[in-house]
């Protein structure tokens, strides 16, 4: 067990090793960090001066042990589009990102796994075709066009839901929630579906499959044969063991729901994360950037790792095996 | 003669095949040939049978924008299904937009093809620390969504490249991310091959009579484990046109001189609120067709190809 957690941490942080390179590389040698800083008119002993200053002179191994010191510490430089340290710009956005991730997360388990069970259990009723083939166009569709058809169908057309923004935001401490007010509410539903659609046609057609699976089985059959009811058998027997894939894939997706809010921000006007992000790649604007890529880098691992550990206690079988992960 | 005949041999080969019975049984899989193949016809021949060049500034009449569809009051037949913003046709603006994007697909997936088969073949045969490095390398990339590798690479090429250069290559660029982003799958599978091949006798035939290593890979190996290469190319081309229509929705893709689909979605994106919605559902459905058509093939030759399935 030690082991196995231990490679898994010597991997992860290999590969916050490697994407703090790379951040620092962007940030490093994308343009010259002194042109974005100063003026026109400002001398060259001046720049030299400031080159100096800031240690871009030192060598790049130095240079790079600073950056690291510096992005753990929290410092990730300034802006070169807003002008502002983009750690409070990161702080500011990131509760509008993490609610929407959090509500489409919900959302499409909430809605998916009901959805999985019913076509797994009845898989010849003509609501399990109809559901099957919607789950196809959640799949096919791209997510900003799911965006624009629910804005077009619900904010132009029926005027019943806001289309941008997030509406009225209560402030507690440095969190910004829009839980707490009708609008922000309101504002959640559609960038929340248009998020969630895309995991809700996976987690269905998954608990689907794995339902039909477990219900050829032999232990399904003894239940039956010990007379317990079909909601026990569906329920307490079947579900339960189709559940532990389900939590493995929405754990590995809670990270995608995160990348793909980029879409739905853009769609949406969301002010989150990704729209900073997007942004900032029209701008070229490298600190954004490199501290978009380290942070989204770090939820990956965290989330792969957690994933991970919690399959691991979950399935003996890897344990047996000397736990090679699984994969 | 000979040629001909034995051109008819596999025609009649391929007809009597278990792939072709497998492809007329399923209706939605011919459905979606005859819908792929009609746009991909369509978008080659766009400039033939399109009514209007739409990129051609000089064929555009201001005065026409905002047409709507024909079958609207003040719909006219010029335009069938009406006009954008700059008095663009909608029907021409799709045909030359699904050819960018089909073009961008295309080529961004044969990218991924060049880079993940031959570090694919190369990590699979010659094994040891090169093997565990290109491995490493896709596995890290692999947990990362492939929009968020091709936004990165756009938005790094984008840093590299002067403002004026980057315009003008605006498109290589967007193949190249895209490629980048999708190089990973085409690694594993044929690492995975490759691994299985080298210990043939073949190959072994092939090191005793002392052919060179790079000999072997390119000519006796290579060859024997493109099989999948097939399947995940086609899955692949269907996720290369939707990140290509994402990149240029979020406006880091094909700009609005000469739109792609995904383009035609965000400036149509703008007039969402003013009624005029064929600018923004011609191009979104045009999309999804396509990529649901791919899709469904991909997914239909994975299955006949598999041999598991039958």
């Amino acid at each position: 067990m030690l082991a196995f957690v231990l490679r898994r941490l010597v991997q992860s942080l290999l590969v916050m090793f490697f994407v703090a390179l790379l951040a620092f590389s962007m940030f490093r040698f994308l343009g010259d960090p002194i042109a974005q800083m100063v003026g026109q008119d400002t001398s060259l002993q001046e720049r030299e001066r400031l080159r100096v200053e800031l240690g871009l002179n030192d060598p790049v191994p130095v240079q790079f042990a600073r950056y690291v010191a510096g992005v753990l510490k929290g410092e990730f430089g300034i802006s070169y589009r807003i002008g502002r340290p983009v750690d409070e710009l990161i702080a500011e956005r990131l509760p509008a990102t993490l609610e929407l991730s959090f509500v489409a997360a919900l959302f499409a388990l909430l809605a998916g796994i009901p959805m999985g069970v019913y076509t797994g259990l009845y898989p010849d009723r003509w609501l399990s075709k109809v559901l099957l083939s919607l789950s196809l166009m959640g799949i096919a569709l791209p997510t900003f066009l799911i965006g624009i058809l629910l804005i077009l169908i619900f904010g132009v057309n029926l005027g019943l839901l806001p289309t941008f923004g997030r509406g009225e935001v209560v402030h507690i401490g440095f969190w910004s929630t829009g839980f707490l007010t009708i609008s922000g509410l309101k504002s959640l539903i559609m960038p929340a579906i248009t998020l969630g659609m895309f995991q809700l046609a996976l987690i269905m057609r998954l608990v689907r499959s794995e339902m039909l699976e477990v219900l050829r089985t032999d232990f399904i059959k003894f239940a039956r044969a010990r007379g317990l009811s079909n909601r026990a058998v569906y329920f307490g027997h079947a579900l339960k063991n189709t559940l532990v894939p389900v939590i493995t894939i929405t754990g590995l997706q809670i990270g995608s729901i995160i990348a793909f809010a980029i879409i739905t921000e853009s769609v949406f006007q969301w002010p989150g994360m990704g729209l900073l992000f997007i942004q900032a790649i029209q701008f070229v604007d490298i600190p954004v950037m490199s501290t978009y890529l380290i942070l989204i880098a770090f939820f990956f691992v965290v989330i792969n790792l957690t994933v991970d550990l919690l399959y691991y206690a979950v399935d003996p079988r890897l344990r047996v095996h000397g736990g090679a992960g699984g994969k | 003669m000979l040629s001909q005949s034995r051109f008819a041999d596999s025609l009649r080969r391929f007809f009597d095949s278990d792939i072709w019975y497998s492809f007329k049984s399923s209706r939605v899989t011919v459905a979606a040939a005859i819908v792929t193949a009609v746009m991909i016809l369509t978008a080659i021949f766009s400039p033939w049978i399109a009514p209007q060049n739409p990129f051609d500034p000089a064929s555009l009449d201001l005065m026409d924008a905002f047409t709507p569809p024909v079958w609207y009051e003040d719909g006219v037949p010029k335009y069938l299904l009406g006009t954008d913003d700059q008095g663009r046709d909608m029907l021409s603006a799709l045909m030359y937009g699904a050819r960018i994007s089909i073009f961008v697909g295309f080529v961004a997936v044969l990218v991924s093809m060049l880079i993940g088969v031959t570090l694919g073949v190369i990590a699979g045969y010659v094994g040891g620390a090169v093997d565990a490095l290109i491995m490493r390398i896709a596995d890290i990339q692999f947990t990362f969504p492939a929009i968020l590798v091709a936004l990165l690479v756009d938005g790094i090429m984008r840093g590299i490249l002067p403002k004026e250069v980057h315009d003008d290559l605006v498109l290589v660029v967007i193949i190249l991310a895209l490629g980048v982003s999708g190089w990973p799958q085409f690694a594993r599978t044929v690492r995975g091959s490759t691994l299985v091949e080298k210990n043939k006798e073949y190959v072994l035939a092939a090191r005793v009579i002392g052919l060179k290593r790079s000999t072997i890979m390119l000519s006796h190996v290579l060859p024997n484990v493109l099989g999948p290469v097939l399947v995940i190319g086609t899955i692949n081309l269907a996720i290369a046109i939707l990140g290509e229509a994402t990149l240029s929705f979020l406006g880091v893709g094909v700009p609005p001189t000469e739109p792609s689909l995904g383009t035609l979605i965000r400036i149509g994106n703008d007039f969402l609120f003013s009624g005029e919605w064929w600018i923004v559902i011609f191009p979104g459905l045009t999309l999804a067709l396509l990529v649901l058509s791919v899709n469904l093939l991909g997914d239909w030759l994975r299955d006949a190809l598999n041999p598991k399935l039958r």
